[in-house]
C-alpha cells in the first residue's frame, strides 16, 4: 500500500494507533474488574505482565521454546527441501505437472492435523511425530509457490543466459534461483506459518515438551495468566519470523 | 495438430497422475502382505476401503458431516457479516486503514487456531468454541479483499453515481459493492478454507462435533483401518468442499 502520507497525516494515524490500543486495554481492564464473565477469563492486565515477566526469566520456558524451535527448524529442512525439489520437478516439466500438480493442489487446503494420530504410530510419542505434522504442512505451500515461481520465469532471461552459453549450473545459479527468490520466499513464509501451526497443535494433542505442551498444561491447571503470557510471546514470536522473511526479501529486490 | 497433441498428452498425464496413485496403493498393499511393512502400523489397504462403508454406517457419518457443514455454515455468516463490515469501516475511515491495515495483515501471519485452549475457557466445549475459531481464522482475509475491492472501484463508476446526485448509501450499495464483490469474493472464498480447515482440526483436537472427532474416536479405539479410513473420507469431504467453493467463486464472479 502505497499511499502517500504527509508528516501531519502520520501523526495522525499514530495518534489513532495509540486510541485504538487505549481503548482495548481500558475496556480489557472494565471487563476484567467487573466480574460479568468467569474469574480468571479475562485476567487484570497487571496479572498478564507478571505472567509474561515470570515466563521470560523461566529457564524452563526456553528449555521448551527450543524444543519446539528445533522440531519447527528439522520440519522446514525436511518438508522445505522436499517441497522445493517437487516444485522444481513440476515446475520445469509440463507433463510432470499435468499429471501430479492438481494432487498437490487439491490436497494443500485439508487439515493437516487430522494426519496426527497416523504420525503417531509411525514416528512415535516423541518429536518425531511433531516434526512429521510440520513437515507435512510446509511442503503443500513451498511445492506450489515454487512450481508457479518456475512457470513465471521471464523466457527472455532463460533466452539470454544460453546465448551466453551458460551451463546448467551456471543458469540454476545466475538465472532460476534469482527470477525465483520472490515465490520461493513467499511459499516459505507461508509454509513456516502452517509448519509452526502444525508442530504446535500437535504438541497440545500429545506430548510432554514445548510450547504447545506449556499451553494445555496452562489450560488444564486453569492458570489463565499464564496462557496469555504463552499465547502472547508465541505470537510475537511467529509474527516476528514472518516480518523478518518479508523484510529479508524487501532488501534483495 | 500441435493443440490436439497437446491435449492428448495431458490426458495422458492425467491418466498417468491417477495410475501412479493406484500403482502406490497397490505396492503397499504387496509390502504389508509380505511383511516388509507392519500391519500394526499401516493397515491393508483392501481393509481400509472395506472399513469405509462399515464407519459410514456404524460412525453415523453423514450426521456429523451435518454438523461439519453447519459449524462452517455458521462461521460463514459471521466471516460475511463481520468481514465484510469492517472491510467497509476500513475503507470508509481512511485514517483506521492506514492505522490498521498492517495489524489485519498481521493478524493473517498469526497461529490464532493455537488460541483454541482459550475459546475452550470462553465458550466451552461445544460447537459455539468451534464455530468461533473458523470465524476469527478466516476473519482477515475477508477484511483485506473487501478493503481492496472497494478501494479498487473504478473512478469513472464513482463519478457516475455522484453526478445521478446519489446519497452516500445508494452510492455504496449501488456503485461501491458491486464493483468490488469480485474482490469480496475471493476474500470470502479464502476465508472460508481457513475457517474449514480450522473447523475439522478443532473438532478433531477437541474431541467434539463432527468430523474431526469422528478420527480422533477411532484412533482412541485402535481401530486401525477405521482411522485410516475415516482420514481418507475426510480429505474426500475437503476436496470436495475446496472444488465447490472455488466453482462457486468462479460462478458468482461477474465476467470481466
Amino acid at each position: 500500500m502505497s499511499v502517500a502520507v504527509s508528516r501531519t497525516g502520520r501523526q495522525r494515524v499514530t495518534l489513532v494507533r495509540v486510541a485504538i490500543i487505549a481503548v482495548i486495554l481500558v475496556g480489557w481492564e472494565a471487563l476484567a474488574a467487573s466480574g460479568l464473565l468467569f474469574r480468571d477469563v479475562v485476567p487484570s492486565l497487571t496479572a498478564i505482565g507478571a505472567a509474561v515477566a515470570r515466563l521470560l526469566v523461566n529457564p524452563d520456558f526456553y528449555g521448551n521454546l527450543g524444543i519446539t524451535a528445533a522440531e519447527i527448524g528439522v520440519a522446514m529442512l525436511i518438508g522445505g527441501s522436499a517441497g522445493l525439489a517437487a516444485g522444481i520437478l513440476l515446475g520445469a516439466n509440463r507433463f510432470l505437472s499435468h499429471a501430479y500438480e492438481s494432487l498437490i493442489y487439491y490436497l494443500g487446503p485439508t487439515p493437516k492435523i487430522i494426519f496426527f494420530p497416523v504420525m503417531i504410530m509411525w514416528f512415535g510419542v516423541g518429536p518425531g511425530s511433531k516434526i512429521a505434522m510440520g513437515a507435512l504442512s510446509c511442503f503443500f505451500p513451498i511445492a506450489i509457490s515454487t512450481a508457479s515461481g518456475m512457470r513465471q520465469i521471464d523466457r527472455v532471461l532463460i533466452r539470454v543466459g544460453r546465448s551466453f552459453r551458460a551451463t546448467t549450473r551456471q543458469m540454476v545459479t545466475k538465472i532460476y534461483l534469482p527470477a525465483m527468490r520472490q515465490p520461493v520466499v513467499n511459499g516459505v513464509r507461508l509454509g513456516l506459518g502452517v509448519a509452526i501451526i502444525g508442530t504446535l497443535l500437535a504438541e497440545t494433542k500429545l506430548s510432554n515438551r514445548g510450547i504447545g505442551y506449556l499451553i494445555i498444561q496452562a489450560y488444564a491447571t486453569f492458570d489463565m495468566p499464564r496462557m496469555y503470557a504463552l499465547l502472547i510471546v508465541l505470537f510475537v514470536l511467529a509474527i516476528g519470523a514472518n516480518a523478518l522473511l518479508v523484510r529479508s526479501l524487501a532488501a534483495h529486490t | 495438430m500441435t493443440l490436439k497433441v497437446r491435449a492428448t498428452s495431458r490426458g495422458g498425464a492425467r491418466l498417468l497422475g491417477a495410475v501412479t496413485v493406484l500403482v502406490l496403493i497397490a505396492g503397499v498393499e504387496l509390502l504389508i502382505r509380505a511383511g516388509i511393512i507392519n500391519r500394526f502400523i499401516v493397515p491393508l489397504p483392501s481393509q481400509i476401503l472395506a472399513a469405509i462403508p462399515r464407519i459410514i454406517i456404524e460412525e453415523n457419518v453423514l450426521h456429523r458431516f451435518g454438523q461439519t457443514m453447519q459449524e462452517i455454515l455458521w462461521a460463514s455468516l459471521l466471516l460475511a457479516a463481520v468481514g465484510m463490515s469492517l472491510g467497509a469501516l476500513l475503507y470508509r475511515f481512511r485514517i483506521l486503514r492506514l492505522a490498521c491495515e498492517t495489524w489485519v495483515a498481521a493478524l493473517a501471519a498469526a497461529p490464532i487456531v493455537l488460541m483454541y485452549p482459550l475459546f475452550l475457557v470462553i465458550f466451552g466445549r461445544s460447537a459455539t468454541t468451534i464455530v468461533m475459531i473458523g470465524f476469527v481464522a478466516g476473519l482477515a482475509p475477508v477484511i483485506l479483499k473487501t478493503v481492496e475491492g472497494l478501494s479498487g472501484t473504478r473512478r469513472v463508476l464513482i463519478d457516475v453515481g455522484r453526478s445521478f446526485k446519489l446519497s452516500p448509501r445508494q452510492q455504496f450499495w449501488k456503485i461501491l459493492l458491486p464493483a468490488a464483490l469480485p474482490s469480496v469474493f475471493v476474500g470470502l472464498k479464502l476465508g472460508l478454507i481457513f475457517a474449514m480447515i480450522n473447523i475439522v482440526g478443532v473438532e478433531f483436537l477437541i474431541n467434539f462435533g463432527g468430523l474431526g472427532q469422528l478420527i480422533n474416536e477411532l484412533a482412541e479405539r485402535y481401530d486401525l483401518p477405521g482411522t485410516y479410513g475415516a482420514i481418507c473420507f475426510v480429505i474426500l469431504a475437503s476436496i470436495l468442499f475446496f472444488a465447490v467453493v472455488e466453482r462457486l467463486e468462479r460462478w458468482l464472479r461477474p465476467s470481466e
